[in-house]
């Protein structure tokens, strides 16, 4: 069948093709030959000259074929493409389901090349019922495939730490409100001892928005909390999956003093069983400037490395346990040992991950 | 098999005693059924009436919340005569507005039951009467089509019998409705979805897999990883949460129909799920396929099918000894199973086979058709680029090619230039090759034999042999990490245009599916003719499973005027956006009003 369906193709869509069959003898009122390259795709000529013999060797009723009376419409005179063009009518169905058992039938034929019709501006429903209840239900039925809002709250990090000299307690979290594309997304991160001020704490507010299928581009502020210097900043970003599946984010900060820093931060799930996953994640923080209100030195100014495993006792209750080392480098180590603080350490790390 | 044979009408009254136990189930549900040969329990004639409730129903012994119809679930039986006029009032006692859109019935456009397209829906506490004439034989169904009520148990079979002789003759007959259920409201499981794409997902590739052998090698972990792509992301709620369910009925509580040895048994099975495609087999007996979709077709034995979501397959069995046999609709991820019993006698079992292994992704399942090829024995051109494709372009002659595709990445606009660079589109198929004649997902090495949609074939010659004048292309798309779906790259809350066809159009439409996930499409108001070489007796469905990273083809006469519904039926990704309005119009009328 499919020689066959390639030789129907060239014998009338295909002019060069048409010709070797000798079709100008032919009797077609009102047709015109279309130029070359408006005729459909078709194969390469290379596969042309074996098909061009399989139709007179398998079809023995050459009156279908190239050379018959075209002059009542038959499948083969009324291609679809030129029937799109007003040359002909497509034929009934009756005609063709008499059409010769080894012509290519229904949907062994090939198609035209037609243009679609403009689409239509008005609910066909809107003429059995009210067009105003309609419309509205019409685009509730619109938001409802695709435009829902959804929000959530994350923390990767809500844990204790348990280290020498001191135990503290470390979160990172964020939350989100908003569709596929646009959300609004609030972070935040810190640190601290028990008993103890908030060593470091800070809060983003963010315009977040899907710039591809994985990336999200981000904007906003960043206020900082705890016992250094309460700057405010300008804050842009990314955040995403990466290769691998790694999550990532990246984002710069400008204060309301000038200051210019920028974070780093990425971590992997791995999971060692469907509900047992080891977390290696790592977070550095730099700056452009020494920013001694602030207690932030030029340079890499802090990094943390972290291990930790959970258990999903469902995907949003995941207790675990890990290590977690962080350091502090140049002057940012310098002006933690003024302040009488360690420059760094290893804790034992005891949290739970979880979202809702 | 297509001559008349005398029709064996049973009674069989004695196992009404399970009605007293599970009274929200009608008789043709209950957990030991007699069969459906005796007009019992269904609703029929020309005025139906319907009531759509919450209520609970217990599965494998746990109570569930659900929503009914005239109290059971799934729905009654709506037992129709071909040619006849129906009336049906359904009655909301929800809160919230509901609708029943008849799946596979030709109807005019304002009784198809989608609110917003074909009607406003019908509000809390109302009745709405659908009124249409029947005009065609077969088994479908009907569900709701307002948020996400259809999992939640709002669905049911409808029979329609034929004016005429019915061309498939069997002694006794059984309705089939499968289904998934969670305790979850489907909101809820909707929105773990959009906030974690793998949530349900516990067959995931795991470290304790690599070392013990299992799964893909590292290498090739690697380099899936590298695309961030998931080879086990088959089924995106599955077992974890579901409950795989025959006839509103648990694995445990092993709903059974009766046979007497001997006769020929027509099962009519119907996936009523929401996300669930289920591979169908029954050990010891041969499914002989004759209706698809509710259009009859030469008969094809196999020994095992799937059914993807919202398809409807019946088949012929011949259960000779007085035995019980299992039905086991396996989960296309394989992370659970519904589970029936064909016996002589209410009580008997058969064993039920284990769970086999789930399948992973491939290449070819990433659009990679022909590179896939490449790596196989042939270059199997002739698979991945049919002459007739090539004839329209739609592909060129693997060889030449399959180098060339080798340098594309997983979303090179290049291999799709007219879609939209997106966020919904997470990968473009780099080279999609027509797979109607593949084993679906996950039954390539089944081991027997496995029904494809190139098996299927028109009893009957199709009623529109033209041409078609055009021809059309949609990309089915989406990502999974932020759980969106669409046509074309754009989501339903964001087209601007329908898709137009002019009213007796002949049009062929390729579906290319950029995603790895298979995807069964459904048209409503129409049934469309796969191309798949049978030429005028070319399979007519309402609905067409597009393997992950392949295409289907189909020729559409779009004959019946207005507007009408054309979505993935996969609930959450049609929930998520993969809809669609296909409007029928006479010619000359598209733009008027405006």
């Amino acid at each position: 069948m499919r020689p066959l369906v390639l030789i129907a193709t060239i014998a009338t869509a295909a002019p060069a093709a048409a010709q070797m069959h000798d079709m100008r003898g032919m009797h077609m009122p009102g047709m015109t030959m279309p130029p070359p390259k408006k005729a459909p795709a078709r194969p390469k000529p290379a596969k042309t000259a074996p098909a061009r013999k399989t139709p007179r060797a398998a079809n023995p009723k050459p009156a279908a074929m190239p050379g018959m009376d075209m002059t009542a419409p038959t499948p083969a005179s009324c291609q679809p493409e030129h029937a799109a063009m007003g040359h002909c009518s497509p034929t009934p169905a009756a005609t063709t389901a008499d059409a010769p058992p080894n012509m290519p039938a229904g949907t062994d034929q090939p198609a035209g090349n037609a243009p679609p019709p403009a689409p239509p501006t008005t609910l066909a429903a809107a003429r059995f019922y009210d067009p105003a209840t309609m419309a509205r239900a019409n685009r509730t039925m619109r938001d409802e495939h695709g435009g829902m809002r959804f929000a959530q709250i994350l923390f990767n990090l809500a844990e204790v730490q348990v280290r020498r000299g001191r135990d503290g307690y470390r979160w990172d979290g964020a939350g989100w409100f908003g569709g596929d594309i646009d959300r609004l997304v609030v972070k935040s991160e810190g640190e601290g001892g028990f008993g103890d001020r908030i060593d470091d704490a800070e809060v983003q507010a963010l315009y977040s928005r899907a710039i591809d299928p994985y990336w999200n581009l981000q904007a906003g502020v960043r206020q900082d909390l705890g016992m250094g210097a309460h700057r405010t900043y300008a804050t842009v970003g990314i955040e995403g999956l990466a290769p691998y599946w790694f999550d990532v984010e990246g984002a710069l900060f400008l204060s309301d003093k000038g200051d210019l820093l920028a974070r780093a931060e990425a971590w992997y799930d791995q999971r060692i069983t469907q509900r047992l996953i080891l977390q290696p994640r790592i977070e550095l923080n730099l700056a452009a400037q020494d920013m001694p209100a602030s207690r932030v030195g030029a340079g890499l100014s802090t990094a943390e490395l972290g291990l930790r495993l959970r258990y999903e006792i469902k995907r949003e209750l995941a207790p675990y346990v890990g290590v977690s080392w962080d350091g502090r480098y140049g002057a940012t180590a310098r002006y933690a040992r003024s302040d009488g603080q360690d420059h760094g350490g290893v804790a034992l790390a005891l949290g739970l991950r979880t979202w809702f | 098999m297509t001559r008349p044979t005398r029709r064996r009408f049973l009674r069989d009254a004695t196992l009404g005693g399970g009605a007293l136990a599970l009274p929200w189930l009608p008789a043709w549900a209950q957990p030991v059924s007699a069969g459906l040969a005796t007009p019992l329990q269904t609703v029929s004639g020309t005025d139906i009436a319907l009531t759509v409730a919450h209520r609970m129903m217990t599965i494998d012994g746990k109570p569930s919340h659900a929503i009914g119809i005239n109290g059971t679930v799934p729905g009654p039986l709506i037992r129709l005569k071909q040619g006849q006029n129906v009336r049906l009032a359904v009655t909301n006692t929800l809160d919230e507005d509901t609708s029943i859109h008849w799946h596979g019935l030709l109807l005019p456009f304002q009784m198809d039951g989608v609110p917003g397209i074909s009607f406003p829906g019908i509000p809390a506490r109302t009745t709405f009467t659908y009124d249409f004439p029947v005009i065609q034989a077969g088994t479908y169904w009907y569900h709701s089509h307002s948020g996400l009520q259809e999992q939640m148990g709002h669905y049911g079979p409808i029979v329609i019998d034929p004016e005429g002789a019915d061309p498939v003759q069997a002694d006794r007959e059984h309705v089939i409705v499968l289904s998934d259920h969670s305790p979850l409201h489907p909101h809820a499981i909707f929105r773990r979805l959009k906030l974690q794409g793998g949530y349900f997902n516990y067959q995931k590739q795991t470290f304790a897999g690599l070392l013990a052998g299992r799964d893909q090698p590292l290498k090739e972990r690697l380099m899936w990883g590298g695309m961030r792509m998931d080879p086990t992301d088959v089924s995106d709620v599955t077992g974890a949460t579901y409950s795989y369910l025959v006839n509103g009925h648990g694995p445990a509580d092993n709903w059974t129909a009766l046979f007497a040895p001997g006769e020929r048994v027509r099962l009519r099975i119907v996936n009523a799920s929401a996300m669930t495609n289920f591979n169908v087999r029954i050990p010891g007996l041969t499914l002989t396929v004759v209706q698809a979709d509710g259009q009859n077709v030469k008969p094809v034995a196999v020994d095992e099918l799937q059914i993807a979501v919202a398809e409807t397959y019946d088949v012929l069995v011949g259960p000779a000894t007085p035995q019980a046999y299992t039905l086991v609709a396996e989960a296309w991820d394989r992370s659970g199973m519904a589970r029936a019993t064909l016996a002589p006698r209410p009580g008997m079992v058969a064993p039920v086979p284990a769970l086999r292994t789930r399948p992973l992704a491939t290449m070819k399942d990433m659009g990679m058709g022909a590179m896939a090829g490449m790596s196989g024995v042939d270059h199997a051109a002739p698979a991945a680029c049919p002459p007739e494709h090539a004839a329209m372009g739609h592909c060129t002659p693997a060889g030449d090619t399959g180098m060339a595709g080798m340098k594309h990445g997983m979303r090179d606009f290049a291999n799709a230039p007219e879609l939209p660079k997106t966020p919904v589109v997470q990968t473009v198929a780099p080279m999609p090759v027509d797979r109607t004649g593949e084993p679906p997902q996950g039954l390539a090495d089944a081991g027997h034999r496995v029904l494809v949609y190139r098996d299927l074939v028109a009893l009957d010659r199709n009623p529109d042999l033209r041409a078609p004048s055009r021809q059309l292309r949609i990309h089915l798309t989406g990502n999974m990490e932020r759980y969106m779906w669409a046509f074309d790259g754009v989501k339903l809350n964001a087209v601007v245009a329908p898709i137009p066809f002019r009213q007796g159009e002949r049009v062929r439409v390729t579906l290319v599916n950029d995603t790895m996930m298979a995807h069964p499409i459904h048209l409503h108001g129409h049934f469309f003719e796969l191309v798949t070489g049978h030429g005028d007796h070319a399979p007519r469905k309402h609905t067409i499973n597009v393997a992950p990273g392949g295409t289907a083809t189909f020729d559409l006469t779009a004959d019946a005027p207005g507007d009408w519904a054309f979505h993935c039926h996969l609930l959450y990704h049609m929930h998520a956006g993969m809809m669609q309005v296909v409007t029928v119009r006479p010619d000359g009328e598209a733009g008027a009003g405006a």
